[in-house]
């Protein structure tokens, strides 16, 4: 794959909600490899736009495409099959399993055996494996065992790390991975998504401007379901429009 | 621990027509049937998250198929049996692709829906299921040349193929396929965004609970040799969901359970009170407040807790 297809591209998409536009017009390309983060105020259409990216809704016009592929049209889980994976500003996870069940069955979404009406999943013991060893990247390695439901807030949202990041992704959404955390936990997760390697293109919603600019070197900034700022993440920020609308001063 | 008591339980299931009565040797096989018929809709209700009102469909249809199959078209009762399972299986295909658009409220109201046309059919459509009268004069299987008259010979048939049933749906929801039902069931949306096609998992889980549904069916024809349209009926179906919720639904043993107490309630109290429909109701009822998880998670919870209250 030559590095100039952009690993998404964005044409001229167009979400409406009845009459209320949730996206207009939105422009964006994403290059291998990049660190892209997208910020604006609340109901910029930020969610929105990861929305149509993973195919939950459907735009009203325009296209998607990842690696050159038009997948504007696609399932959710048939662009999870091209190598798109995200995760969730609110937690979703399965509270009634372990941990490591919870990573498996994302590993399980990519493997063949899914169909399997016969075996069971302990018989794939090769997933429960990396299961554990993307838990142990996470730090939540002796933990594996445990049930969602019984581990704290931050663990949760490391949990969604994990589950996305076992499944190898070639784009990976992370949607604000650092809502509700405390100081600490956000150096945590900010460690570990910096640690995501290049081979997985990164975009990213997040609030936290002093956290996530750190880790972006591109920046979109929404407003309306408009791409008002769009470019180097210094050159963005010296904006003058970024400041009008985002930062505020 | 578990497993011997299973074995115990199993093997007083095999001797009993040894000692008991015929009265007692009837109302086991119609519990069996039963419990199949709840254990293939608990595969929809329990591990899939899909609540139907129309399972009686599965059971109606395989039952009329296979009498019409062998008075109308003289076919012998095994082929008929194959053949009423496969069409069953067609039709569950299709009415999952119809019921499938939906889920929870929807997803019910599709089934009962679907189940009502079956009914209705049933009972208007008069050349091919003699409407109100029923079917009767219909025969019993006999495999490997023994007869199935008997009521204990066709018990032991009936305990053999729940077995089977059990065995199989066992292995169903242990399986990777039933790991991914259940995560759909608690989060269909996370469930696609991880690659898993959920409408698919769902629409085999359908057929596959058709299949057991539409088993039951045959077993249930077999035993009573006459086939009616109050089978196809929304009473029908809603014991069922009765006997999985009561029991416990997302468990393997408690719509055996479930069904038990119904089959049981029904014999017994229908002999003493004249609306023993009430009576159900009010047991079930007794249920829900006591055990709102169903008696066999309900029973679990508080013998661990006063396991863990001694230790």
């Amino acid at each position: 794959m030559s590095a100039s297809v952009p690993a998404l591209e964005i044409i001229n998409l167009k979400k409406f909600f009845g009459g209320l536009p949730a996206t207009q017009d939105v422009n964006l390309q994403v290059m291998p490899g990049e660190r892209r983060l997208i910020i604006g105020p609340n109901g910029a259409g930020k969610t929105t736009l990861f929305n149509q990216i993973t195919g939950d809704f459907l735009p009203t016009s325009g296209q998607i495409k990842l690696f050159g592929t038009d997948i504007t049209r696609l399932k959710p889980h048939e662009r999870a099959h091209m190598g798109l994976s995200r995760t969730y500003q609110i937690i979703t996870l399965f509270a009634k399993d372990t941990l490591v069940h919870n990573v498996t069955l994302g590993l399980l979404g990519l493997s063949p055996a899914r169909w399997n009406l016969f075996k069971p999943l302990g018989h794939y013991q090769e997933m429960e494996v990396e299961a554990r060893r993307v838990l142990g990247l996470v730090g939540l390695g002796s933990m594996a065992d445990r049930l969602v439901s019984e581990i704290a807030y931050g663990q949760k949202r490391r949990v969604e790390i994990a589950m996305a990041m076992a499944q190898k992704p070639k784009l990976l959404l992370l949607d604000e991975p650092l809502a509700g955390l405390s100081a600490e936990e956000r150096t945590t997760i900010k460690e570990l998504i910096a640690a995501i390697p290049k081979e997985t293109t990164l975009v990213m919603i997040e609030h936290d401007m002093d956290t996530a600019l750190d880790l972006a070197e591109t920046v979109t900034l929404l407003h309306y379901g408009k791409v008002i700022v769009d470019g180097q993440r210094d050159a963005v920020i010296a904006d003058e429009k970024t400041r009008e609308v985002y930062l505020g001063h | 621990m578990k497993r011997i008591s299973g074995f115990l339980f199993l093997a007083l299931l095999c001797v009993f027509p040894l000692f008991a009565g015929d009265f007692y040797i009837n109302l086991v096989s119609q519990i069996l049937i039963a419990a199949i018929f709840a254990m293939s809709l608990n595969l929809l209700v329990g591990y899939g998250g899909l609540t139907s009102l129309g399972h009686a469909s599965f059971l109606g249809f395989a039952a009329y198929a296979s009498a019409w199959s062998t008075t109308h078209m003289g076919l012998g009762v095994g082929t008929s049996a194959v053949i009423s399972v496969l069409a069953t299986m067609v039709m569950a295909g299709l009415f999952g692709m119809i019921a499938l658009r939906a889920t929870g409220l929807g997803f019910l109201m599709i089934t009962l829906a679907l189940s009502q046309v079956l009914w209705g059919l049933a009972y208007r459509w008069v050349a091919v299921t003699n409407g109100d009268n029923g079917m009767s004069g219909l025969a019993r299987p006999s495999p490997f040349g023994i007869s199935l008259d008997s009521g204990a010979n066709y018990y032991w048939f009936t305990l053999v193929v729940f077995v089977i049933a059990y065995w199989l749906m066992a292995i169903f929801v242990a399986s990777a396929f039933g790991s991914a039902l259940r995560g759909t069931r608690d989060q269909a949306r996370r469930m696609s965004a991880l690659g898993h096609d959920v409408w698919m998992i769902r629409w085999i889980t359908f057929i596959y609970a058709g299949f057991w549904g539409a088993v039951s069916g045959l077993l249930y024809v077999y035993y009573t040799k006459y086939i009616h349209p109050s089978s196809l009926s929304i009473t029908a179906s809603a014991e069922g969901l009765l006997s999985v919720i009561a029991g416990g639904s997302g468990t393997l043993g408690g719509p055996v359970v479930g069904a038990a107490l119904l089959i049981i309630l029904k014999n017994y109290a229908s002999a003493y009170v004249e609306r023993w429909n009430m009576l159900l109701g009010f047991v079930f009822l007794f249920i829900v407040l006591v055990l709102p998880e169903g008696i066999v998670p309900g029973l679990k919870r508080i013998f661990s807790r006063r396991q863990g209250g001694q230790s």
